[in-house]
């Protein structure tokens, strides 16, 4: 009863402060729409990209990684002991996409045009090479979340026809996501002359690669952990264990690249400049590194709240790189300081809580959890206190 | 004919008659107020900069090999073989990555506008296109800003460099920069401290993203040629074990 009445004063908390976000959100909308990007946000000509691209579109993406890593894991390379997670990871990479493509419309200055890449075309850029990929990919996703709308629905013809596709479909899915997860590292490419040279090296793409597929790993154990609270459903342990240390071994890589590109452009001496930079490398990779050096240990990969540290760390370490890569290393060389305004912060901050929310409903309503089925009462009781504790899911899954 | 502006600091008096011109020309506001800043944007598409009795201009460099044009998902740029970097406002989508790649900084954007586009000086397009020098070469009255061919402008710049060689630094700016620019400088103090970069190579900065996009359509094709082969291995090894294992069941198709 203790214990009712604490879960019932948390779930009002989460409440409130998944509606003070939307609201906010949609207020900081409202001067983006109608007084334009200069009110709402504190980019500038100097400073032309800031958090709405730098989380909103780089972090979003990787965060989405979670789908065409698990998809070839099941499907291509057949690891069948992965599949329970196979659904959940499809669905965080959707919902991902499908925020960072809100919050792109709501960062162009042009909005209403945002189909024109598709009829005007530039194959020199890189974004035009992202902006394609990520539509044919928002489609491969959209057909390998289907069968479980599908099962939902009992259509079982339109079943039997995403089963025969599903093998091409998966197989495209993941060179897409191979192509635009590098090709957001290439963006930065062309701009040798800004970006610090911590981060400034001719193998971006590939970081941008190897970190995404990291990220990935760590959602779904993210999301899944979360996941089995909200729903009261036993976590597969085994399953994160085995996900654990594969997500330590692809770390390892990830680091020793990125210490053998230092080394070989020569710039490990930057790391004893004590400037902003160095700090913020040193957070990033920390973030990196720690969960790397843990996740070899079998105790920690069995410790769920240990597996759960990790992940969170591999995602924030992620998100640290991107906003690293696409902010904070600019900066010096724009002679000018960026802090993003509010009404940045708030329309980054609902397209994370409106993520979770979705993932929720989505969880609740469709066949994403092997043994989904959560008992009765249980629905009723959180299905009437509307999208409560995701919100306390809600700052891993978009961010 | 490829054509160039020559700005030779040592002639600019600083009268800024160069900035009203090309605020009359681009239909934009022009009085003391705008007059007085030093930064290129969206109101303003070129500037002359003043340190202590020196003067700089700053305007879009209208590249050979313009990154803006090679970075614009919808191709909104567009290089003239005559010169000018022109932009069209309506294929624009907003995305801004024409201002983080310009390695000049020079396109600006319509921040305070509900449907704002790119702002950048196109060197006078239409003009140029219809035979008539840019607006700013037009109203100078000290020959401080020349328009012409760019070999012969060039061949120019060599000229006064080697004439007053301690009049001028010995480096024409523009002329090898990032693959060489329309628009050419001469200054007598480095052009760094007017906010140029000193460090840009001579290579265009389109071919750093090209080098890497050049070969997507090979990664895609091992990619998915690979990923083909890893399947049909792994499921093939499980049709093996299958049929080896427990046979008692009908040939069931994966």
């Amino acid at each position: 009863m203790n214990l009712a009445a604490t879960l019932r004063r948390q779930l009002t908390f989460w409440k409130a402060l998944f509606y003070f976000i939307m609201a906010g959100g949609l207020a900081a909308l409202y001067v983006r729409v109608v007084y334009g990007l200069g009110a709402a946000t504190n980019q500038t000509d100097a400073f032309p990209w800031g958090l709405w691209k730098g989380f909103n579109v780089l972090a979003g993406i990787a965060l989405g990684a979670g789908g065409f890593t698990l998809a070839a894991t099941v499907h291509i390379f057949n690891v069948e002991k992965y599949k329970p997670v196979l659904r959940p990871a499809i669905l965080t990479a959707f919902l991902g996409y499908l925020v960072m493509i809100i919050g792109l419309t709501i960062d162009i200055g042009q909005p209403l045009r945002i189909w024109h890449p598709i009829f005007m075309w530039n194959p020199h850029s890189v974004l035009f090479e992202v902006c394609w990929c990520v539509m044919l990919y928002l489609t491969v996703l959209m057909l390998e979340l289907a069968p479980a709308v599908c099962e939902r629905l009992g259509w079982r013809a339109s079943l039997r026809v995403l089963r025969t596709i599903s093998v091409p479909v998966v197989l495209f899915g993941v060179v897409l996501s191979t192509l635009h997860q590098s090709s957001l590292g290439t963006i930065f490419l062309i701009v040798p002359y800004k970006l610090y040279p911590l981060w400034y090296t001719p193998l971006l793409p590939v970081f941008f690669f190897v970190s995404a597929a990291c990220s990935g790993f760590a959602v779904v154990m993210f999301a899944s952990w979360h996941s089995a609270k909200a729903f009261h459903r036993q976590l597969p342990l085994p399953l994160l264990e085995s996900m654990g240390s594969v997500l330590a071994v692809l770390l390892t890589f990830y680091l020793a690249m990125r210490f053998w590109d230092l080394h070989q452009r020569g710039m490990l001496h930057l790391l004893l400049v004590n400037r902003t930079e160095t700090w913020l490398f040193l957070l990033e990779i920390g973030l990196m590194l720690a969960p790397a050096a843990l996740l070899f240990h079998r105790r920690v990969r069995n410790n769920p709240t240990a597996l759960y540290v990790c992940s969170a760390m591999v995602i924030l370490g992620m998100v640290a790189n991107r906003l690293n890569v696409s902010l904070t290393g600019i900066e010096a060389a724009s002679s000018t300081h960026y802090f993003p305004k509010w009404s940045e912060w708030m329309v980054t901050f609902s397209l994370i809580a409106g993520a979770f929310a979705l993932f929720r409903l989505a969880a609740k309503h469709l066949p994403i959890f092997p043994e989904a089925q959560v008992p009765s009462s249980a629905i009723l009781t959180e299905s009437s206190l509307p999208p409560a504790p995701q919100a306390e899911l809600a700052f891993s899954r978009r961010a | 004919m490829s054509k160039a502006i020559l700005y030779d600091a040592t002639l600019c008096v600083g009268c800024r008659l160069c900035e009203k011109a090309c605020a009359e020309r681009n239909k934009l506001p022009y009085d003391d107020v705008i007059a007085s800043r030093e930064q290129l944007s969206a109101s303003k598409l070129t500037t002359v900069v003043t340190r202590g009795d020196k003067f700089m201009r700053r305007l879009c460099m209208n590249c050979a090999e313009p990154t803006c044009v090679s970075v614009c998902l919808v191709g909104a740029f567009k290089k003239n073989a005559a010169g000018p970097v022109v932009y069209d406002q309506t294929r624009c989508i907003g995305c801004r990555y024409c201002m983080l790649a310009c390695p000049f900084q020079v396109p600006a954007y319509q921040w305070d506008k509900q449907f704002p586009i790119v702002q950048k000086c196109d060197m006078c397009g239409d003009r140029v296109a219809a035979g008539r020098m840019t607006a700013c070469a037009e109203a100078c009255p000290t020959g401080a800003t020349i328009f012409g061919d760019r070999d012969a402008l060039i061949a120019e710049a060599r000229k006064r460099i080697s004439e007053k060689p301690d009049q001028y630094v010995n480096h024409i700016f523009g002329e090898s920069e990032v693959g060489g620019t329309s628009v050419l400088l001469l200054s007598s103090v480095p052009f760094s401290q007017f906010g140029y970069r000193s460090d840009l190579t001579n290579e265009p900065v389109p071919m750093l993203t090209w080098r890497v996009l050049e070969h997507v359509p090979d990664i895609a094709t091992m990619g998915g040629v690979l990923l083909s082969g890893v399947w049909w291995i792994t499921h093939r090894r499980q049709e093996v074990e299958a049929a080896e294992g427990g046979n008692g069941t009908k040939e069931t198709k994966s």
